[in-house]
């Protein structure tokens, strides 16, 4: 392809797409319209954030921004739409493409796996962002996740990150746009203490490892910018040729966390970005529901199933 | 994917000035990698953006007389993805894998079991890959582990930019004005770095 148009359409149906520029629909005040103009329908999300009963990612859209995803692994199964991100040598261009190629690492699909077995049913989409030739990842991946934006996926797997700060201003922009749309963003925390883009932003959900070996256990951190903790120590994933290996990193704490929202939103999908967030802070193992102090000690509300979000 | 096999002459200065401190700093790093996390070899790649491939640069243990020199595309691959996610990455039970990394095990005719890999990052440029291959068990595959070996790759490529052939080529330069003592003098600080760092690492282990 030499072309230099943005993505290309892709063949599935796409929802409405959304601009990801500023100016587009922006409402700065309400002017000539009261509450009753602007109606939500709620969803409050699970109590303390664990969805009841089966919630199995059915209907929730997944895309894994990645070395791709082998096609047909068994601890995978069929993906829904897999595509690449190319940048032609001489013009520059980058486009998006389906493609059959699957897997260049191995790292992909072990993201893709992870989310597979956390949220069975969900949908998976993958978009290879490395692979191709070293240079340009920058673009590349921006690329590759300003095109899952524009997908409107449910939720979008990066277990990758940046280090060039000349992208981070536009990642920040898309960070936000894609909470705006509902569309979550969970980010992997670099490995080593650098300073890289887009989990640094409070509009995705960052993750880090922890070293539990439960590997249903997340955990909020207290002390962000990384907001979550996952399993990724000593992860059996799978990996090229159908086969799994173990592995460790932020890069396989990040698509279990994933998973959990795939889940969450199969069960509530009208929840927004941020109850997304709360949901997960609130079932993370670490965050405790103690009771509101309170000065009035004969309070009504039963102690024990209180909980104080306040800030302090 | 079959690696090229011939000699990498493109990504080294041709100057045997330029080469000889950076191969004995890079078989320093291989050596002592290997040695810490009690492997079976240890390799560095660099990059050679130009042709957009991985080079072995330097090797201890297993294909130690045979591997240096030879090519990869700079994608593929475990190397590959450290190489473009600029992040570290150990795995574990691949020999269950046949299909694992393929242009590195035909080039070594040695499938590994368990593999490390962090980048070479200085500067925010990454340099290359440092891999270990079959580290002890008890050295592998947690996150400490990964972290020592981040920190490490990350001290190695400080000490290998001191003297990328850019620097030695301007020492060079230097040279016909000012003698020698330059080129020697940052080679011998990179080395010292690297030894210290050695003694640092033993004495924690």
């Amino acid at each position: 392809m030499t072309t230099t148009e943005p993505a290309q359409a892709p063949a599935e149906p796409v929802r409405t797409r959304v601009g990801t520029g500023p100016g587009q629909g922006l409402t700065w005040s309400l002017r000539g319209r009261g509450p009753d103009d602007v109606p939500v329908l709620a969803d409050a999300g699970p109590p303390l954030g664990r969805p009841a009963g089966p919630a199995t990612g059915r209907g929730v859209r997944v895309c894994v921004v990645d070395s791709g995803v082998e096609r047909d692994h068994p601890l995978v199964g069929p993906l829904a739409g897999s595509w690449v991100v190319v940048k032609d040598g001489e013009s520059g261009g980058i486009t998006v493409e389906p493609t059959t190629t699957g897997d260049t690492c191995g790292h992909g699909t072990a993201c893709a796996g992870i989310i597979r077995r956390t949220a069975p049913e969900c949908e998976i989409h993958s978009v290879r962002v490395l692979g191709e030739r070293f240079s340009g990842t920058g673009d590349i991946l921006m690329a590759g996740l300003r095109w899952a934006v524009e997908q409107r996926f449910d939720v979008v797997n990066l277990s990758l990150s940046t280090t060039r700060t000349r992208f981070a201003q536009e990642l920040h922009s898309l960070a936000d746009s894609a909470y705006f749309a509902r569309t979550v963003i969970v980010a992997s925390a670099h490995n080593t203490p650098v300073e890289s883009f887009p989990w640094r932003f409070a509009s995705v959900i960052s993750v880090g490892s922890h070293q539990e070996d439960d590997p249903e256990l997340h955990l909020y951190n207290p002390d962000p910018p990384v907001e979550f903790f996952g399993p990724g120590q000593n992860v059996t994933v799978p990996w090229l040729g159908g086969r799994t290996i173990r592995t460790t990193g932020n890069s396989f704490a990040t698509p279990y966390v994933a998973g959990l929202c795939a889940r969450v939103l199969s069960a509530h999908p009208r929840m927004t970005a941020f109850q997304l967030k709360n949901a997960l802070y609130l079932s993370a193992a670490n965050v405790r529901h103690a009771p509101r102090p309170s000065s009035t000690p004969a309070s009504s509300t039963p102690a024990g199933d209180t909980r104080d979000d306040s800030e302090n | 994917m079959t690696p090229r096999t011939d000699s990498a002459a493109a990504f080294s200065s041709t100057a045997t000035v330029a080469d000889a401190p950076r191969s004995e700093l890079l078989q320093s790093v291989v050596d002592v990698a290997r040695a810490i996390f009690g492997a079976e070899a240890s390799s560095v790649f660099l990059l050679d953006e130009e042709a957009d491939e991985l080079v072995f640069q330097a090797v201890s243990g297993q294909g130690e007389e045979f591997l240096v020199g030879r090519r990869f595309p700079a994608g593929r691959g475990i190397a590959g993805w450290v190489a473009t996610s600029g992040e570290p990455m150990v795995v574990d039970d691949l020999s269950a894998d046949p299909s694992f990394d393929r242009s590195l095990a035909e080039s070594t005719a040695y499938v590994p079991n368990a593999l490390m890999a962090a980048p070479l990052i200085s500067d925010a440029r990454i340099l290359g890959v440092l891999e270990v291959l079959d580290p002890s068990p008890q050295a592998r595959s947690g996150v400490r582990e990964l972290d020592l070996l981040a920190m490490f790759a990350r001290q190695a490529a400080a000490a290998l930019r001191v003297i990328t052939p850019e620097r030695v080529r301007e020492a060079e330069e230097r040279t016909v004005l000012a003698g020698h003592t330059l080129a020697g003098a940052e080679r011998e600080d990179a080395l010292r770095l690297l030894g210290s760092l050695e003694r640092l690492l033993r004495g924690v282990g």
